[in-house]
């Protein structure tokens, strides 16, 4: 690696390979209590599972966000991290917190949990991924400030690219918007007005930047096309995204006690919000096709392509697919929703991390590239995880469909539990594919330990 | 993209194209906020429908069921379950879990005591009340 200070993106990265696994191992525990009901009851409830399961993938896509940054920052900005022993010390700190966090709702009933946290303090917990204690989420902020700082404070001494400005916005904005997690009125309606400000400006908002600059740092280097080309398609791209986006909000302002004039801006700029995406699949291709060099890590090269194409089906494809109003009408909240979220999440944010862990961890070693044989099998993993999360969403979406004809459409509705029995082959299907998923990332992690020939030394 | 498109005016576009949108998002958040006193049922935010409102949060009910469409997909839509069930159903069914019931979806018991199941019963009144522009479809959720 060029800067020494760039070694502390590591450790964030091997604690979010870890947290990634826990999150899928808690998936398939929910994925068998959809058809069998009782499996590990009382121990894990399904709600218990199911916060473990997005709490952690939150926690890993942070992790991955920061190892990210502190790895890109240096090399954009051309100088060492301001302070890599404070990186270091938040690594830990937010290690042993969010660690904290996941046991306390594994072993103490989460009553009890906002009980002893501070939560009739400040009410903040019970709303959907904002489960966490008033204590994690102050230390959430904690570790971001400082986080932000560190960076801050490199970028003003060193060399300013777009790359590091647009990750750097998308990062104060990630900081910004979590903030609204704090305000927690009685009023149901302005809850989930608000609510949505950092569920949606995160993840159609600011993460696509955070998404964006990922991916157009990785191109640089894989590619070697010029910087002015891949940066200009960056802002173009981020400008559409923020453009159809920020109002795009409004597609989640249909039901819930908000204007009805939401429906027509929500549905006209959401259905905009797949022509980033789909600029980025047209962006990732056209510079590995316009590539002056043959860089010796193939692996991280296909993770940015498949970012780029499962983003656009998960998060475009299958976002619009259930966005307009008079559809969302029946599909609001049924396994549709699940469909979405799954494939848009890996596509767009757990694959882009798994590309830059795939480009910079065999730089941290020592190495270019991992060997042929580490790379084969971290491709094979690649496929098998994409593959089955085609097929965990597929699954989904039949059952979405069936379900919203049993209980919503059809002229003699049938109750939730009804439906659900009537739809099971397809949750035992994905949970067959959840299997192939877990076997995909367990090669994935294998791929670290094979060894064999490597090639020559970064620079 | 042509030549003549270059990167600085890319990133004017960017910040220009950001802040209007912001802006115009803005306007309509403070015209929401104008406007949805008329359909929040605002008028019936006792001191008890808050209160179960916090019952609600604390025992994590969004973990598995939805209120108006969003939370958990696991267990039935309880924004309308007011006027599905009835408020001494929800009682009783609340008071009788978990069923047991081999290979059922299991539901904890949560050990409220009757304040807090009333409280939360009046908590699902209100919400019933919210104008949801019509949604769900029907009474099933």
């Amino acid at each position: 690696m060029q800067y020494s200070s760039q070694a502390v993106a590591k450790p964030y990265f091997i604690a979010a390979i870890g947290l990634f696994t826990g999150q899928v191992l808690f998936g398939l525990i929910m994925g068998l209590q959809y058809v069998i009901g009782d499996f590990l009851f009382p121990a894990i409830p399904f709600n218990v599972a199911r916060m473990v399961h997005t709490n952690l993938l939150i926690v890993w896509l942070l992790f991955g966000f920061m190892g990210a940054a502190y790895y890109m920052i240096p090399e954009e900005t051309e100088t060492e991290l301001y302070s890599p022993k404070l990186a270091l010390l938040m690594f830990w700190v937010f290690l042993v917190a969010g660690a904290a966090t996941i046991l306390g709702y594994l072993l103490v009933p989460y009553a009890t949990l906002a009980k002893f946290t501070g939560n009739d303090i400040l009410e903040t917990m019970g709303r959907e991924f904002l489960e966490q204690p008033l204590l994690t989420k102050i230390g959430i902020v904690v570790v971001a400030l400082v986080f932000l700082f560190n960076l801050t404070m490199t970028m003003l001494k060193g060399r300013k690219t777009s790359i590091s400005l647009v990750l750097m916005i998308g990062l104060w904005g990630l900081a910004v918007f979590f903030l609204f997690s704090f305000y927690n009125p009685h009023n149901l309606v302005l809850d989930k007005y608000f609510w949505w400000w950092v569920v949606h400006l995160w993840v159609e908002g600011v993460w696509e930047l955070i998404l964006g600059s990922l991916l157009a740092f990785v191109l640089i280097k894989v590619t070697g096309v010029d910087r002015e080309v891949i940066e200009k398609w960056l802002y173009v791209i981020i400008t559409m995204t923020l453009v159809t986006g920020i109002i795009g909000t409004g597609h989640h302002y249909f039901w819930i006690g908000t204007p009805e004039y939401w429906q027509w801006w929500g549905s006209v700029f959401s259905a905009l919000e797949p022509i980033p995406f789909f600029a980025m699949t047209v962006f990732a291709f056209n510079m590995v096709n316009r590539r002056r060099r043959e860089h010796p890590n193939k692996a991280a090269t296909l993770w940015a392509l498949g970012t780029g194409v499962m983003s656009f089906l998960g998060a475009g494809v299958w976002g619009f697919l259930h966005t307009l109003a008079p559809v969302n009408y029946y599909t609001h909240g049924t396994q549709i929703t699940a469909a979405h979220g799954h494939m848009a999440f890996y596509g767009a944010y757990a694959m882009v991390v798994l590309c830059i862990i795939s480009y910079a961890m065999p730089i941290l070693r020592g190495r270019a590239a991992n060997s042929e044989k580490a790379q084969v099998l971290e491709m094979w993993s690649f496929w098998l995880m994409t593959i089955a999360m085609v097929f965990i969403t597929l699954f989904l979406t039949a059952a979405g469909i069936l379900q919203v004809w049993l209980q919503r459409y059809s002229s003699t509705p049938i109750p939730f539990m009804a439906a659900q029995e009537q739809v099971e082959i397809f949750y035992w299907l994905r949970e067959g594919a959840g299997v192939m998923f877990l076997i995909g990332l367990l090669i994935y992690i294998t791929s670290f330990f094979v060894s064999g020939e490597t090639k020559a030394k970064a620079a | 993209m042509s030549g003549t498109f270059t990167k600085s005016m890319a990133r004017n576009i960017f910040y220009g194209g950001t802040v209007f949108f912001a802006l115009l998002f803005l306007a309509l958040t403070f015209d929401s906020m104008q406007a949805i006193p008329k359909r929040d049922n605002r008028a019936n935010l006792t001191p008890s429908v808050i209160a179960g409102k916090k019952v609600w949060e604390v025992n994590n009910c969004i973990g598995c069921h939805t209120l108006m469409g969003e939370g958990a997909y696991f267990a039935p839509e309880l924004g309308n379950v007011y006027k599905r069930r009835g408020p001494e159903f929800i009682k009783a069914w609340i008071q009788s879990q978990p069923t047991g019931a081999p290979g059922r979806r299991q539901m904890p018991n949560f050990h409220l005591t009757e304040q807090q199941l009333n409280d939360l019963v009046e908590f699902l009144k209100y919400s019933s009340e919210i104008n949801t522009a019509n949604w769900p479809p029907n009474i099933e959720g």
